[in-house]
């Protein structure tokens, strides 16, 4: 047979194709359970810890979840959007929708004796490599963070990539979304230097710049649909 | 015995005096972006001496029928494909270490040590011979990662697997972390700084 010949060459290549084509399908077929599980438990762990609450087993996760957490969605009025379910909620597509009101809010509800009720709220945008998300934990009062999660894709190691160590999580623990009735969601700035409005801030990361500024877009344009439900939260409170 | 010589050989020579990153220059891209911090380094090490080990002996088996057009075409998809698995198998297995690598593992079907290995071993060389020199030569990589990783990270975050290294009192005297060495102009720094140790004890390397 010669080795040289099209017909050969076409013909191996195509072989070649469909049998790593079929191995990877199966690969991904069998694991994709064992992955869904991994990755719903990872989402779990992520919107606990944004209230300071950390298990490390996966059942351990799924059950403290379960029996703490209530999700809800709301819509940009404040008003419950029954329909729709919280975790199924894909909020990388809600966030780019730039008609805020057409946006699912979905708001996850903590209530536990000790701490109380919290309201946890998703974050979704953009670092330097690619995505960056979070949440943010508030008070029932809904102006105060409690805690705050942040996480990456791609982000730099040492530098944008810090944003997901407690020690940055931590800077914007009370501060606060109202400032003097007014909505200012919390921004980041360079440490040093002071945003030209009067919201509250945090310092960013040195060296992690357009990470920095991609929490703090990402917080704008998160947080802003969320004003009228944060708003009655105020009120209630007052 | 002469063949278990050169099997010797073709496993421990990766490790100083054909090392693919310090003598052959090759995949220094990589070298740059995962040794800031040990862990992630390591990680990407163990996966490269995976799939490095693998492709060459996938490439080697089927070595008598690959088309010479096409022969590249052939390698990256073996690699691709293996990359992919890899990929596959820690998201389902390691989670937390797949987030922390995340993009970098896709990056192992970039690293020019493997096609380097296929094609200049893999292609003309028996299964077994193949295999040592894959591990062989992702050793070599893993090594050269580790060193640099535990400057940078020990210089530039005075920690070492994520745990403080470099004692408070020294922080309360005035040391601080060299931010310098989080940049990856400092990984090529310290490759440099390898490269001329290791030609100063190995003559043969140096240029005439």
């Amino acid at each position: 047979m010669n080795k040289q010949s099209n017909s050969y060459t076409i013909t191996y290549i195509i072989i070649l194709v469909v049998v790593v084509g079929a191995a990877l399908a199966w690969v991904a077929t069998a694991l994709k359970p064992e992955q869904t599980k991994n990755a719903d438990a990872d989402k779990m762990a992520q919107i606990l810890s944004s209230v300071h609450c950390y298990a490390t087993s996966t059942d351990q996760i799924a059950e403290t979840f379960k029996s703490h957490i209530k999700g809800i969605v709301i819509n940009s009025d404040g008003q419950t959007v029954e329909s729709a379910v919280a975790f199924d909620v894909n909020i990388a597509e809600q966030s780019k929708e730039t008609d805020t009101d057409r946006r699912l809010l979905p708001v996850y509800i903590y209530t536990d004796t000790e701490k109380g009720t919290k309201y946890i709220l998703p974050l979704y945008g953009q670092g330097l490599w690619g995505p960056i998300w979070g949440y943010i934990a508030l008070d029932s009062d809904g102006t105060t963070i409690y805690g705050a999660y942040f996480s990456h894709q791609g982000e730099t190691p040492g530098l944008g990539a810090e944003i997901e160590k407690p020690d940055f999580q931590e800077r914007f623990v009370n501060k606060q979304l109202f400032k003097n009735g007014e909505f200012l969601p919390v921004t980041v700035v360079k440490a040093g230097q002071r945003p030209q409005g009067n919201e509250d801030y945090v310092d960013g990361i040195s060296g992690g710049t357009i990470t920095s500024k991609g929490v703090a877009a990402m917080l704008d344009n998160c947080l802003s649909p969320y004003r009228k439900f944060l708003e009655t939260l105020t009120n209630n409170n007052d | 015995m002469a063949e278990k010589n050169s099997n010797r050989k073709i496993f421990f020579n990766p490790l100083s005096k054909d090392n693919p990153v310090i003598v052959q220059i090759l995949g220094i891209c990589s070298a740059l972006a995962v040794t800031a911090k040990l862990e992630p380094a390591i990680v990407m090490g163990l996966s490269v001496i995976a799939v490095l080990a693998f492709s060459n002996v996938i490439i080697s088996l089927i070595r008598n029928t690959i088309p010479t057009n096409i022969r590249i075409i052939v390698q990256l998809v073996v690699v691709a494909g293996l990359v992919v698995i890899v990929n596959q198998l820690l998201l389902a297995y390691a989670y937390d270490v797949s987030k922390q690598l995340s993009v970098f593992i896709g990056l192992i079907i970039t690293n020019c040590i493997l096609m380097g290995r296929l094609e200049a071993f893999a292609m003309s060389n028996r299964p077994w011979p193949s295999f040592l020199d894959g591990v062989g030569n992702g050793l070599g990589y893993t090594v050269i990662l580790v060193i640099v990783a535990f400057f940078r990270e020990l210089l530039g975050s005075g920690t070492l697997f994520g745990y403080q290294i470099v004692p408070d009192w020294m922080y309360e005297h005035g040391y601080e972390n060299n931010g310098l060495m989080i940049l990856p102009p400092m990984a090529l720094i310290v490759v440099a700084c390898i490269i001329w140790i290791q030609r100063s004890y190995n003559k043969d390397l140096q240029d005439k």
